[in-house]
């Protein structure tokens, strides 16, 4: 490894800022010196890197911390005021760290403001980075962060938190999936990897498992020019069986303990997928049971949406046809699955339509391109 | 988060309530409309929801290829063209509703008389290049 790991560098953020506020820096001023600091041991450290890199950062960021605070005049005061208060670190970094994901993933937070805080406070990107993941101008993103901060400037970092609006604060981001320069995906992976180590909780290993099952699939889920690769034509070569038997495990892990989440049933599905060495194989009965568990959680159009598709598998498109019937049809991406099923159930002229239909409502251009072709291919005009 | 295009039109939308031409404007209206729209984008860059805004000159030309080795054939530009792109305005926002709301917002820029112009807008969300897919069953 480099003696420069810019990974490396970020894993220590959430702690540094969480050691900073325990030194009596609020919130916002602590993620700002944090922030100025990284920005220097991007500089520096290539050069000359620290032997404690956790310690340098802390070292930095609370020189900085200062600064601001003298620059903010009473200066002698406070800096007796917070020289006093350094705590003697009885409270561990890992409850510090996870504080720091409560608080950015607060539900007073709109979702994009969560999304973004989240990134930078315990991610370690930078606004730049960020901004370009969103394509979004800079300065933007540097108001939705500072917005963000004062949204929950009150909040006091020690309330406990709700794990359930992180897991889908990071759910979002993994969505995201991958533009620009940051891998989206691999950083809510990282970030939900983290977390699962510290909160043993069976969803938080759900969304972990979940993650890693798609993630798995990646190389395989798009062709050459980007264009979407169905499941049922993927290169089941190319998946990362390491990362599919890590997700089922630490999935396994979670179902023993018996106390079922919406997570670990989508993850259940994805297990079941990757489990088939060739799509004919897959236990689509068994996906169709999962379904009806996570129906059973809470109504859900998507999950009855993509339930209809598995029915369809499972039994004919007829069958599909009808558990479509429960779905509204103003539901996105009902016209897909609208085609997919009558193409099965071999009525190629209404599944053509129903493609085309799909592809002028897209709000995707890969999704867009995918169901253009599909409507091509059963049109096939040669 | 989403991004939408709110369309500002020469032509082609229907009629706004207030649709006095702005070079019938008194220069302090025209002033007042320019510091509105100015506001207006300083404001969402405050609020971390402005993405870009362009105006485009009233007149363009249309261009098609005209077979190997010719130069490519110009027309226009065309009078009688129904739908014409005055600019637009890019945002990232929440939600669809917020998107009206700042739709809204905007279509009430002063014009003649200081007074609203209710201008139609048109929203057009942009196309993602993420497919929605990572989770669904068949990705």
């Amino acid at each position: 490894m480099s003696p420069f790991d810019e990974g490396v560098l970020r894993i220590a953020v959430p702690e540094v800022i969480g050691i900073l506020v325990r030194r009596g820096a609020d919130f916002a001023a602590a993620e700002d010196a944090v922030q100025d600091a990284l920005v220097e041991a991007v500089r520096v450290w290539p050069d000359d890197p620290p032997r404690d890199a956790k310690g340098w950062l802390v070292g930095v960021a609370w020189r900085r911390f200062l600064d601001q605070v003298r620059s903010r005049s009473s200066r002698q005061r406070r800096e007796e005021v917070y020289e006093d208060e350094v705590s003697p670190g009885v409270v561990s970094s890992v409850d510090d760290s996870l504080r720091l994901y409560f608080l950015c993933a607060h539900p007073s937070l709109s979702p994009s403001a969560a999304v973004a805080l989240t990134l930078r406070a315990v991610g370690g990107l930078t606004t730049r980075q960020i901004a370009q993941a969103y394509l979004v101008p800079e300065p933007t993103m540097a108001q939705r962060i500072s917005r963000a901060k004062r949204t929950i400037a009150d909040v006091r970092l020690d309330e406990p938190g709700d794990v359930a609006t992180v897991l889908r604060t990071l759910y979002l981001v993994f969505n995201e999936g991958y533009s620009g320069d940051v891998d989206l995906a691999a950083e809510a992976l990282r970030l939900t990897r983290q977390l699962a180590a510290a909160v043993n909780q069976p969803e938080v290993s759900g969304l972990l498992a979940l993650m890693l099952l798609h993630h798995a699939r990646r190389a395989a889920r798009r062709g050459p020019n980007g264009e979407i690769v169905p499941l049922a034509e993927q290169d089941r070569n190319r998946w990362d069986t390491a990362m599919v038997a890590e997700g089922v495990v630490i999935l396994q892990a979670a179902l023993a303990r018996d106390d079922l989440g919406e997570f670990q049933a989508q993850a259940a599905i994805a297990a079941l997928h990757a489990d088939a060495a060739t799509a004919a194989e897959t236990d689509w009965v068994q996906i169709v049971e999962w379904y009806d568990e996570l129906l059973a959680m809470a109504e859900n159009p998507v999950v009855r949406l993509n339930r209809a598709v598995a029915i369809g598998q499972a039994d004919g498109g007829r069958a599909g046809l009808a558990a479509l019937a429960e779905v509204e049809p103003t539901v996105p991406r009902y016209d897909a699955v609208a085609a997919h099923l009558h193409e099965l159930a071999g009525d190629r002229t209404r599944a053509a339509e129903l493609f085309a239909a799909a592809a002028a409502a897209a709000l995707n251009v890969p999704e867009r391109d995918h169901l253009v072709r599909q409507a091509a291919r059963l049109r096939d005009v040669r | 988060m989403a991004k939408y295009l709110m369309l500002k039109h020469y032509r082609g939308a229907p009629q706004g309530v207030n649709d006095v031409p702005m070079d019938q404007w008194t220069p302090e209206e025209v002033e007042a409309h320019m510091q509105y729209m100015s506001d207006f984008a300083q404001r969402l860059v405050g609020t971390g929801e402005f993405v870009d805004s362009q105006a485009l000159a009233a007149e363009g030309t249309f261009v098609r290829f005209d077979g190997e080795g010719r130069p490519p054939v110009t027309d226009g530009p065309f009078a009688e063209t129904k739908d014409l792109i005055a600019g637009w305005m890019m945002i990232d926002v929440d939600s669809y509703e917020r998107a009206l709301e700042l739709a809204g917002e905007l279509s009430a820029a002063p014009g003649a008389g200081g007074k609203p112009i209710h201008e139609w807008l048109e929203l057009r969300p942009v196309m993602s290049d993420v497919p929605g897919g990572e989770f669904n069953a068949e990705s």
